[in-house]
């Protein structure tokens, strides 16, 4: 199994972690997004799709843990990344300009990273049935009942707003280190990356507010 | 375009040796012919510099017409300057302006350390390369032509990546100061083509953990290597490196 270690412990090991735990964390994003959007259908929508997840009982467990996994991963990898990366200039330049290439989203990665380490804490604590006690009530009240308050609606669409950013460097840059990037398909991935973090922050991003003032 | 001459202050890192900490020392310069290149301009303030008993700025340089890849320092924080595929020694003065302050830094990178002033020890690629080994070549008399049949297009994708001329620009460039664009340009050249692949899986594999414990940075995808090559290296490579990397860890042979 050295093989294994090896190949998985270089730096492009390493980054082929990163990009495939990411992949994960895209489709989990997007099925939480279109979960999300019951909540335009009303409370009875929203609670059902609770209700019905909820119902998966075992295998909600094992997405759940299988998540947990994934995203230890992705976490920790990224940190050691970081920390490489860093060490790897102990002199750093006196003026810095870019030659061109780097984008906000690709130069803010480690940041935007722990940014959402934090938000989903926070998130987790608001929301998940480990955290809250959801007996007696609903998961609609509960989500309404927290975006009363306008702090957390900034916090929310905020967060989401790094998401966006996230995944904007995040989407083309998975296939890039995969070892997909061909002259045929490159240009489409790009967009699609565009498109799908313009959608998480705005899909996410617009739900608090349409509780707090909408709804 | 500028006047014919004009004056400049160099902010120039001087460092006496590897052990130095080294500093910036500023250095008015006047009268600068705008139709010198960078390293001739360099070299003005040099003879000035020895004729006061001064230590002369040392640089790295040898062709002076763009193919060699020994020259090479971070220019107002561009690596070879300001100038899109273009060496240092290709930057003439005529791309500056009267009064400019210029900062010129040598290559920043644990993996190259700085020997004096400008110049750094990039034997760090050099054992990259030794630890790719050897392509199977046959020696004698010339093969027939077309006796291997290379398709144009990949002839061509090959000769892009072997454009590399190693100067190091990648590295000083990356904000993780990682070697992936030379390291794929040197995997891919061999490796598109027909007698590079007998070697293929380990070539990748020796020169990626090479390059890992030579102490370079991890590739994020900023691309800034890109932008910076001065031979126009695409990161094209750097997703082939990463699949023929795959590729070997997972199915080559232990050797």
């Amino acid at each position: 199994m050295k093989w294994l270690t090896t190949t998985l412990g270089s730096s492009i090991g390493k980054k082929l972690l990163m990009a495939v735990t990411g992949l994960s964390f895209i489709g989990f994003l997007a099925g939480h997004l279109a979960g999300n959007l019951t909540i335009y259908g009303g409370a009875d929508a929203f609670n059902g799709y609770a209700e019905h997840l909820h119902a998966l009982g075992p295998f909600l467990a094992v997405a759940e843990f299988g998540l947990l996994g994934l995203f230890v991963i992705h976490v920790l990898v990224g940190l050691v990344l970081f920390w490489q990366n860093f060490k790897a200039r102990p002199v750093r330049y006196a003026v810095n300009r870019s030659p061109g290439g780097k984008t906000i989203g690709s130069a803010s990665m480690p940041y935007t990273g722990i940014l959402i380490l934090l938000f989903i804490l926070f998130h987790l604590s608001n929301f998940s049935r480990f955290f809250v006690d959801q007996s007696g009530t609903t998961i609609y009240q509960i989500v309404s009942q927290a975006f009363q308050s306008p702090v957390y609606v900034g916090l929310y669409v905020l967060a989401m707003l790094v998401v966006g950013l996230h995944v904007s460097h995040g989407f083309w840059s998975l296939f890039q280190t995969i070892g997909l990037n061909h002259p045929k398909y490159m240009p489409a991935i790009t967009v699609v990356g565009l498109v799908v973090s313009v959608v998480f922050a705005l899909g996410f991003g617009f739900l608090p507010i349409y509780i707090a003032f909408i709804a | 375009m500028s006047t014919d001459t004009i004056n400049i202050t160099l902010k120039v890192w001087r460092q006496k040796n590897a052990a130095d900490k080294g500093r910036f020392e500023t250095i008015p310069v006047s009268g600068v012919d705008s139709h010198m290149s960078f390293l001739e301009m360099l070299d003005t303030v040099n003879e000035k510099l020895i004729l006061e008993g001064k230590d002369p700025i040392a640089f790295d340089n040898d062709c002076r017409e763009g193919i060699c890849g020994t020259c090479g320092c971070v220019v107002d924080g561009i690596p070879h300057g300001p100038n899109k595929a273009m060496t240092l020694c290709q930057l003439h003065m005529r791309k500056f302006d009267e009064g400019d302050v210029i900062a010129v830094e040598p290559w920043r990178s644990r993996a190259f350390k700085v020997l004096k002033d400008l110049m750094v020890d990039r034997g760090a690629f050099d054992r990259i390369i030794q630890s790719g080994g050897y392509v199977s070549v046959n020696t004698g008399s010339a093969p027939d032509a077309n006796a291997l049949p290379i398709p144009m297009a990949v002839a061509e994708k090959a000769m892009d990546a072997a454009a590399c001329i190693g100067c190091g620009a990648c590295v000083a460039a990356c904000p993780n100061a990682s070697a992936m664009l030379f390291v794929s340009a040197k995997v891919s050249q061999l490796a598109l083509l027909p007698q590079g692949r007998p070697e293929a899986a380990e070539r990748a594999l020796k020169m990626v953990a090479t390059m890992d414990r030579e102490g370079f940075g991890n590739c994020s995808n900023h691309r800034s290597c890109e932008a910076a090559c001065p031979k126009e290296i695409s990161i094209v490579n750097i997703a082939r490196l990463n699949r023929e990397f795959f590729k070997a860890g997972v199915l080559s042979e232990p050797i």
